[in-house]
């Protein structure tokens, strides 16, 4: 029983992994951009969720809000700043989405402040299912699971299966190409870059109950996300949900096996998957 | 007859300079200009990397890092540890620790080698963190800084803001000179050739791999040579020294000062600090002065999209093109550049 907590709790983490790793794994796939502030739309999700929770008194307002304000801001940072980076050196992109995680961290600090706060569970899912005598299971994880497999199969329908997602496809594969064929990339760009903030604060949103909502929460998960994308492969979606799924299982495995050591067995996967496949599990060499 | 250009001399004015400055500057400036030297030396092995291999390492701070926390480890508690046995071991912690995560990312290019070495770098400061090893995330003191002994007496007192910055100085040298042979050096040439076209270099018959895992371990020696100065000064290490804001610092620094110019890092590094300073100062800025990292972010952006070269780039139009205007006034055509 014991084990089977800590398979949930594996999948579940592996699941928002891969919400916010997608997003990481789809912008650079298709517009070739490493987005260091990836994980700071994290924190802006969750942080935007706790403020707007507080504020109107429901979180089943706070959250879609507060993913719309992150779109938002995903459209803003595309058109005014991120789209000049489409055609420089990686080196120029990790300093200067380096300075957005400067500028959004001290935005936190400064409207936030600096101290650790929390997202009340909602209402009808602050219960626990009882396993056995002891042990039990908080239902808002379970939800946060469904959705989180909800939203990837939402995204692997849209990608496969719609116009846009055809037009996702065709700039990952060849930008180019899919420009001369009459796709409004600029356009393109925008709004894949503005759904990656989004899917990054959605994730931000609903993890707040779970997690604390606290400072540098962005960067940690940023990390998690790098080591998602550097195992699955780059700008792959399955490789970004089979290495998040493993990152997951890891990284609770070693919390239970040597607490003190488990930050660094994610990064022994890692270490293992470089020297076996360095192009990432998903991508042929 | 040796070949000592104008940059040479501002060169040879600006150690000069600096030389003098202990005799007439407060406690205050020696040890900014000291931390000035400091950073410098740490850009310096970054830019090694950077500008002269073409490998955009983020996860630098890590060697930095792990030789602080050596010296601050083979410290014993309230006596002075030698200088002579320190800094070796510090640096050889640095290089061994690059050594054994460079066999692993230098397999990998491009954005795969920045968020590697990123990871890599993020797992020391795990380690560093989470672990009783280092005193968890409140580090550790050093309580006596190294004694620096030659034959009976010592030469630096590095108790003394002075002294220290001498030391500071003499080193930055000896690094600047040293990667400077390194660079007009075949291994220096080969690393240039990877830079601007590996495959190249490989159909050539070099062995690309171990030149690069050769110059990522220097540089992460170089990198724990500025560490150990830093805990020597600030007498205190923690996890945050090898955290990746550190990282993006330096980085910052190299692209500042322009990458690829060993004057360049150095340039970037003191303009880095002089501009943290005055953004933290709380006189200019009053309660915003906490926030810092607000003004510099929105710098790094600016620079970013309004200044490819850097700073140092603006130095090297300027210089160039003065170049130009004195060849055609004497009529001949540019020559070879130093």
């Amino acid at each position: 029983m014991f084990y089977l907590i800590q398979l949930l709790n594996a999948v579940q983490y592996g699941l928002l992994l891969f919400l916010l790793s997608s997003g990481l794994t789809l912008i650079f796939g298709i517009m070739g951009v490493i987005n260091l502030a990836h994980g700071s739309f994290y924190m802006v999700g969750a942080y935007l969720t706790y403020g707007l929770a507080k504020w109107t008194g429901n979180l089943w307002l706070a959250i879609p809000i507060g993913v719309a304000i992150a779109f938002a801001i995903g459209l803003l940072l595309e058109t005014t700043i991120v789209q000049r980076l489409y055609r420089r050196d990686h080196l120029y992109q990790v300093l200067l989405t380096f300075g957005l995680i400067l500028i959004l961290e001290e935005l936190r600090s400064i409207f936030f402040g600096d101290e650790v706060h929390g997202v009340a569970v909602p209402e009808v899912f602050n219960y626990s299912l009882p396993l056995t005598e002891t042990l039990s299971y908080p239902v808002y994880r379970l939800f946060v699971t469904a959705i989180c497999l909800f939203v990837a199969i939402v995204m692997y329908f849209v990608i496969h299966r719609t116009r846009a997602g055809m037009m996702i496809r065709a700039g990952n594969s060849n930008r180019e190409m899919a420009a001369a064929l009459g796709v409004n990339i600029p356009l393109l760009f925008a709004l894949v870059f503005a759904c990656g903030v989004a899917l990054a604060a959605f994730a931000g949103a609903i993890a707040a109950p779970i997690t604390s909502v606290a400072p540098g929460m962005g960067n940690q998960v940023l990390i998690l996300c790098f080591v998602v994308v550097v195992i699955g492969g780059i700008g792959s979606i399955n490789g970004a949900l089979l290495a998040s799924l493993l990152v997951g299982l890891a990284d609770t495995l070693g919390k239970v096996l040597a607490p003190e050591y488990s930050g660094v067995a994610i990064y022994l996967l890692m270490a293992a998957i470089l020297l076996w496949r360095p192009q990432g599990l998903a991508n042929r060499s | 007859m040796t070949h000592i250009t104008l940059p040479h001399w501002f060169l040879l004015a600006a150690v000069l300079l600096l030389a003098l400055v202990p005799l007439g500057a407060t406690t205050f400036y020696l040890q900014l200009g000291a931390k000035i030297m400091i950073m410098a030396i740490f850009a310096l092995s970054l830019d090694l990397l950077i500008g002269h291999t073409g490998l955009v390492s983020f996860g630098h701070a890590a060697y930095f890092g792990v030789a602080a926390y050596t010296l601050a480890l083979i410290t014993p508690k309230y006596e002075a540890a030698s200088f002579w046995l320190t800094l070796p071991a510090a640096i050889a912690a640095a290089g061994l620790a690059a050594l054994a995560i460079g066999f692993l990312v230098v397999r990998t290019a491009g954005v795969y080698f920045i968020m590697v070495t990123l990871a890599f770098a993020q797992m020391l400061y795990a380690i560093f963190h989470d672990t009783k090893l280092g005193g968890g995330s409140d580090g550790i003191y050093i309580n006596v800084r190294p004694e620096l002994t030659l034959a009976g007496f010592t030469p630096l007192d590095l108790e003394s803001p002075a002294q220290f910055f001498y030391l500071a100085l003499i080193l930055l040298i000896a690094v600047y000179w040293l990667l400077n042979k390194i660079l007009h050096a075949p291994f220096g040439r080969a690393l240039a050739g990877i830079r601007v076209n590996e495959q190249r270099m490989r159909s050539i018959g070099f062995p690309v791999f171990a030149y690069k895992l050769g110059a990522f371990t220097l540089a992460g020696a170089v990198a724990g040579l500025a560490g150990y100065l830093a805990a020597c000064q600030f007498g205190f290490v923690n996890p945050e020294i090898l955290a990746w804001h550190q990282s993006g610092m330096v980085l910052m620094m190299v692209i500042l000062g322009g990458m690829g110019r060993l004057h360049g890092a150095v340039i970037g590094a003191a303009a880095y600090v002089l501009l943290q300073e005055f953004f933290s100062s709380s006189a200019l800025f009053g309660a915003y002065a906490k926030h810092w990292q607000l003004s510099m972010g929105a710098l790094i952006v600016i620079i970013v999209l309004a200044l490819p070269h850097g700073v140092g780039g603006i130095i090297d139009v300027a210089w160039r093109r003065r170049g130009y205007r004195q060849a055609r006034n004497n009529g001949i055509g540019e020559n070879g550049n130093g």
